[in-house]
């Protein structure tokens, strides 16, 4: 004991000035053994009464709201839903959109934030790509069912029939149904990979059999030997290389099913990278939703501390702020192209009617509001990042319904233009997977190690073999 | 009943321990060891002198063998068995096909690496001799323990065990097989 306290008196009088000193990862260190017992301690501790009352409203949308809204529409067909000439694209494609939008923040926190050694990722790692999962597999839900007749998606996968139809390789409608279930697959692995150190670790601290059992399975006789761990790190750094790839990918292929249509408003060059930003955005923006209550609830005020939120927040601006230039330049080029059909789209978008409204509110949100987290205070307050984070998770989805609806509304012959109202069954369908993501994510959070344990322990003071607090010795 | 011996544990406190401890059993002698801890330690691959892990070949294999096969596929489908005239262009061409072939690559590539992981780490499995010792329950929290095997040329119950005591391991255990 004082030996330690030696050691911390040698640190402090070496350590630089606090204006340069580097956040620790975790605040409240009191070792590797009360780290893990904190870690974990949320998973095995009786289920609190805020889970239920989150848990049950969502359980309710998503056992009776989504099957409900899924099975009159498969049984009557898409006519349920205010689609019709010339909005053929409605809030189905609108919510798709929206979904793997906000799946991209969870992979590039944890991948590329992992490519670039960001320790302070190891504590929303987990939390983040668990929203890339659950939200992939909402996105999942909406092409499979807007083909009409779900019945028929297969013929979108390459298998061999007797009719002898295969898919057209070169539409990106196609790539899209590649894409988002390589996603889904590729997202759902990394997480698992990266859980299964932490379901070794459930597993050794569990008291009863079936808990035992479980965690066993899911552990798969992790020892966490050194060969083990050397192999693992190095699959761990390929997945992240790949995942990261996949973020850049996924959304680009969404942003091609729009620029290759002739449509005013969508046959841009801008798109893949525009879809890319504002997906990132979006994610970031639910990043900060999910974060602000779990620290508080779950008791991680230690681990997932304010220096990391004030991170996230800094990232969400990054992205905000392009996401601002992006909007300036795709104006900009509207008026420069000299195409009649263009300019009279995007001032549409501001001035026109029906929908104008919305420009507005995406303006106000995506680029006015973001700008707020240039001040330090608003990034530590946390009630206004959780406001921001909503607020930029509407606004964005009010960007794709303004994209999507706000271009095919009007086209090139007035004789065409219509309306776009979402019926019962399109707020339905898309409260259902809001609940079904929640309650996914709920399960999550209470049964499954919510932060990296392993990782954490490992970006610790006491986890470096070369730090005198893990034992190293000499002076520090 | 014989019982085999699977090898002597002995368990340090800290990621500093178990490194100065690897170093003392390599420079023993001893080949066949292995250390066990709650996460990677920083310089470890280096003292047991591990090579670079093989997992990203298997990665790159299985994605470039994915990539190929639905540039093949598509060949197949669109060119080959039910030619599709779209736009007046080409039935094949190669620009066409990168983006399904790309990504197919990264899904292939990334079942290899985790396919890779496990295969060179013998999981999944249900036992393993550890298991059986109580200590060992805490590595996944903050002990780091040292395994010699018996199947090490130098093991001996009495050498290796003074061995690991003399370089500062605790509640040194003999695990059967």
């Amino acid at each position: 004991m004082a030996e330690s306290t030696v050691i911390l008196e040698e640190l402090n009088r070496l350590a630089p000035p606090a204006e340069l000193r580097r956040a620790p990862v975790v605040e409240n260190n009191r070792g590797l053994g009360a780290l893990t017992d904190k870690l974990s301690e949320f998973a095995e501790g009786k289920i609190p009464r805020w889970w239920w009352i989150l848990f049950i409203p969502s359980a309710f949308c998503a056992m009776v709201v989504l099957p409900m809204a899924l099975i009159y529409q498969v049984s009557t067909g898409v006519g349920v839903w205010g689609n019709n000439q010339p909005v053929a694209w409605g809030l189905d494609i609108v919510s798709f959109i929206w979904w793997v939008g906000v799946a991209h923040a969870g992979t590039l926190i944890s991948a590329l934030l992992f490519l670039t050694r960001q320790h302070w990722r190891t504590t929303i790692g987990r939390a983040a790509e668990a929203m890339t999962v659950f939200s992939v597999m909402m996105a999942g839900l909406y092409p499979a069912i807007h083909v009409g007749r779900a019945w028929f998606d297969w013929f979108m996968f390459p298998i061999p029939n007797s009719n002898g139809l295969w898919p057209q390789f070169r539409s990106p409608l196609m790539w899209d149904v590649f894409a988002v279930n390589t996603y889904l697959m590729v997202s759902t692995l990394f997480w698992l990979m990266g859980m299964i150190p932490d379901f070794a670790v459930m597993r050794d601290r569990a008291v009863t059999r079936p808990r035992k059992f479980i965690f066993s399975l899911l552990a798969m006789g992790w020892t966490g030997s050194a060969r083990q761990w050397h192999h693992y790190e190095k699959a761990y750094v390929v997945l992240c290389g790949l995942c990261t790839l996949l973020v850049f990918t996924v959304s680009s292929i969404v942003g091609l099913d729009f620029c290759t249509s002739m449509l005013a408003g969508w046959h841009a060059t801008i798109f893949p990278l525009y879809f890319v930003i504002g997906a990132v955005f979006c994610g970031f923006g639910m990043m900060l939703v999910l974060l602000v209550p779990l620290r508080k609830w779950c008791g991680l005020e230690n681990i997932i501390t304010m220096s990391h939120m004030d991170k996230v927040a800094k990232l969400t601006l990054v992205s905000g702020l392009i996401i601002a230039y992006i909007y300036a330049i795709e104006f900009f080029i509207a008026w420069y192209s000299g195409d009649p059909y263009e300019r009279w789209v995007f001032g549409h978008r501001l001035f026109g009617h029906t929908y104008w409204f919305l420009g507005w509110t995406l303006i106000a949100v995506n680029v006015c509001v973001t700008q707020l987290l240039w001040f330090k205070k608003i990034r530590a307050n946390l009630t206004a990042l959780f406001i921001i984070g909503v607020l930029i998770n509407i606004g964005m989805w009010t960007e794709r319904f303004v994209i999507v609806v706000g271009s095919l509304y009007q086209d090139f012959l007035p004789a065409n233009w219509g309306k776009y109202i979402p019926t019962r069954w399109d707020v339905a369908l898309y409260i259902g997977s809001l609940g079904a993501f929640f309650m996914m994510y709920l399960l999550f959070v209470k049964f499954l190690p919510l932060v990296a344990i392993a990782e954490v322990k490992g970006a610790t003071p006491q986890g470096n073999p070369h730090h005198p607090l893990g034992g190293a010795k000499g002076k520090p | 009943m014989s019982e085999k011996t699977y090898g002597i544990l002995a368990e340090f406190d800290s990621p500093a321990a178990i490194l100065r401890a690897a170093e003392k059993v390599r420079d023993a002698g001893y080949s066949r060891w292995d250390v066990f801890t709650p996460f990677p330690i920083h310089g470890m691959d280096k003292v047991m002198g591990l090579k670079n892990s093989l997992v990203g070949w298997v990665a790159l294999f299985m994605g470039g063998g994915a990539f190929l096969s639905v540039v093949g596929l598509i060949w197949f489908s669109n060119a080959f068995d039910y030619p599709l005239i779209v736009g007046g262009k080409p039935m094949f061409s190669v620009p066409m096909t990168f983006v399904p072939s790309y990504i197919m690559m990264i899904l292939g590539a990334a079942v290899g690496a985790l396919i890779g992981m496990l295969a060179f780490n013998e999981l999944p499995r249900f036992h393993h001799p550890l298991f059986t010792s109580e200590r060992f329950a805490l590595v996944s929290r903050d002990k780091f323990c040292l395994l010699v095997g018996s199947t090490d040329p130098k093991f001996s119950e009495t050498e290796t065990r003074k061995l690991l005591e003399s370089i500062g391991g605790a509640h040194i255990e003999i695990i059967e097989d």
